[in-house]
């Protein structure tokens, strides 16, 4: 076993000490499963960045994880109509804790140029957003850019956030109900 | 390719057949519009489909129009047509009144008809009559106003979630 990244180990003879709470968010960071809800040009450049050039694999991104249940990140990539918001939602509710979003580009953080009667003016309308990316559409390293901060909140924050009362109130804000498990 | 039918022999065939049910036509871009009163529009319809020297028996769209300032001809209803093997198209427009836009359904003649006269309901509430399932089709089911109806502000003066202040405008 090498050296975690990012994480304080003191290595002895055949054995490494660390802190599980960190060893376990390194190990959560860099085994993500993300699961794509791509509807336009910036699920082409997601595409891209999922795609042997820029190669979302490096960083244990392998596997797109298209049932939300086994799904980390909602990677959010394109324009939202309001009709799609009521299934945006269930999917992210479908997906298990811990799960993270991810909104690409100005129309999943802002609705973008769809200033209209049809259109969800930005996913943080129904359901709550980790990291936006900006852009329209982002190029691939902007979207690699966002997933690294992605993966700095995953190993900076406690373990078992959906306990915190912060958390439980940011769910409640959105009418979403946390499992008592 | 050269079409087979003519505009003057389509328009006057219409105006023979018809007579009054047939308000007007002309030929912006080469391209024959003729305007049918609502009443009779199910009847040109079927006719240009059976009538065997014009077989214009494909339909290409229905679409809506709102023009707010014509007074009792408010919505028009444009139907475009074609005839595959005559290579000929036309299109028909029939005007209704806003406080009563309703229309005979074509889903007899053209069950292609079906979502687009869905669709021209769902945007600007016009109504088919005998369409077998009438409800919104691209819309929020919940949505209670048609929007491509030119009755709204183009945005809502009373929002913040876009400042002008943040966008430059």
């Amino acid at each position: 076993m090498g050296k975690i990244e990012d994480v304080d180990v003191i290595n002895g003879e055949g054995f490494q000490l660390s802190n599980l709470e960190k060893v376990v968010a390194s190990a959560r960071a860099n085994s993500m499963w993300p699961l794509p809800f791509a509807t336009s040009c910036c699920g082409i450049e997601y595409m891209a960045t999922m795609g042997s050039n820029y190669d979302l694999a490096r960083f244990g991104m392998e596997r797109m994880s298209f049932s939300p249940r086994q799904a980390d990140l909602l990677i959010v990539a394109g324009t939202i109509s309001k009709k799609l918001g009521p299934i945006l939602k269930q999917v992210y509710e479908q997906m298990s804790e811990p799960k993270w979003v991810l909104a690409v580009g100005a129309c999943a953080s802002s609705g973008g140029i769809f200033d209209t009667y049809s259109v969800l003016q930005g996913i943080d309308r129904i359901i709550p957003v980790d990291v936006y990316v900006p852009g329209c559409p982002p190029r691939p390293e902007q979207i690699i850019d966002g997933i690294m901060k992605i993966h700095e909140l995953v190993k900076h924050e406690s373990l078992r956030r959906r306990d915190s009362e912060e958390y439980k109130a940011l769910l409640h804000s959105y009418n979403i109900e946390i499992d008592a498990k | 390719m050269q079409s087979k039918l003519s505009n003057t022999a389509v328009s006057d065939a219409l105006k023979a057949k018809f007579g009054e049910a047939i308000l007007s036509s002309e030929t912006p871009y080469d391209f024959l519009t003729v305007e049918v009163q609502p009443s009779q529009m199910h009847a040109v319809i079927t006719w240009l489909k059976q009538e065997e020297s014009l077989d214009i028996s494909f339909l290409t769209n229905i679409g809506g129009v709102h023009y707010p300032d014509q007074a009792e001809r408010e919505f028009v209803i444009v139907y475009h047509l074609q005839s595959m093997i005559n290579n000929f198209r036309i299109r028909l427009k029939a005007y209704v009144p806003l406080q009563n836009p309703e229309i005979d359904s074509i889903v007899d003649i053209y069950a292609g008809a079906n979502w687009m006269e869905r669709e021209t309901f769902d945007f600007y509430g016009i109504l088919f009559k005998g369409h077998p399932n009438l409800i919104r089709i691209l819309n929020e089911d919940s949505m209670d106003y048609h929007p491509m109806r030119k009755e709204y502000h183009l945005e809502d003066a009373t929002r913040e979630d876009k400042d002008d202040r943040f966008f430059g405008r």
